[in-house]
């Protein structure tokens, strides 16, 4: 089944939890998604596994990131009509705060949507939206070039 | 080459997330190591091409940045990561092991600076590199 036609069978069941059992890593680092109004939010329930300094303790860097790409990357597949997963082209990421043993939540906008790429910028936050642990920005590809004539 | 290593790095799979991706120290150098990610099928992205997500690869890279940090400063000294910019140039094959060769270019006594190629057989054909910064901290990584 092409893409599309799964994302559209999952939107036409309302089974956001779905698109997790689609991308393995997702499931592995515990990511949830629910619908917000109009928006698909995905949440990272705390795992043991996923901490990254044992003294503090702390959420390890890398997840935090890896669940803000995947964040980006589920509104993609939701918000957009594609035939095909988009490759990350680039990610960055500004640390503000320590991720805690607790839920971690995100917001993705696009920011623009283009033929080709689309810029996603990303919040994640824990107890207090104000306060966000992470804020990232993403350039995804959709699609190629045409050849050249 | 492979000097001089950090007792610590040995013991990166203290790391529970570090672990759970099952990070391998393959050599160090006086400021810089390489870690691997095996592939594994609970780390992929794109389910259709079988490709390792870019969270998991954003992961190995943070690892190996605190690593190289760690042979740097050549203590257990903890660091949090301020910055991480990562540039995914092409796609990991499917079914090959990442590496990241980490190199801690600058220490400042608050900052540190690390460059990232991540590559899966040879180093001259990556397919990401990244730039981090890292704030040092005082207090001691726990090891044990």
């Amino acid at each position: 089944m092409q893409l599309f036609e799964t994302i559209n069978e999952l939107k036409s069941r309302h089974d956001y939890a779905g698109l997790v059992e689609l991308i393995p890593y997702a499931k592995a680092i515990g990511v949830e998604t629910s619908m917000v109004g109009e928006q698909i939010v995905s949440t990272l329930n705390f795992q043991e596994n996923n901490i990254g300094n044992p003294a503090l303790p702390a959420l390890h860097g890398g997840v935090v990131a890896g669940f803000m790409e995947n964040a980006a990357l589920f509104h993609l597949l939701w918000e957009v009509e594609l035939n095909r997963v988009p490759k990350i082209i680039d990610f960055s990421i500004d640390y503000l705060r320590p991720g805690q043993t607790l839920t971690t939540y995100s917001h993705c906008d696009i920011i623009r949507l283009g033929k080709r790429v689309a810029l996603c910028n990303i919040k994640t936050w824990q107890d207090d939206p104000d306060k966000p642990i992470a804020l990232a920005r993403a350039h995804f590809l959709l699609a190629n070039n045409d050849p050249l004539k | 080459m492979s000097t001089n290593i950090n007792p610590f790095l040995k013991q990166i799979s203290r790391t529970p997330h570090a672990n759970f991706l099952n990070l391998k120290l393959v050599s160090a150098e006086l400021t810089a190591v390489t870690l691997l990610m095996p592939y594994s099928d609970n780390i992929i992205g794109d389910p259709y091409n079988k490709i390792v997500h870019s969270g998991a690869i954003t992961t190995l890279i943070d690892t190996a940045c605190g690593a190289a940090i760690f042979q740097a400063q050549n203590n257990t000294q903890a660091m949090a990561t301020l910055d991480l910019r990562v540039d995914y140039v092409s796609p990991a094959a499917s079914g090959k092991n990442i590496q990241a060769y980490a190199d801690c270019y600058k220490l400042t006594s608050t900052i540190a600076f690390v460059r990232t190629t991540v590559f899966t057989d040879d180093i001259n054909t990556p397919i990401a590199t990244a730039a981090a910064t890292f704030m040092r901290s005082n207090k001691s990584f726990p090891i044990n």
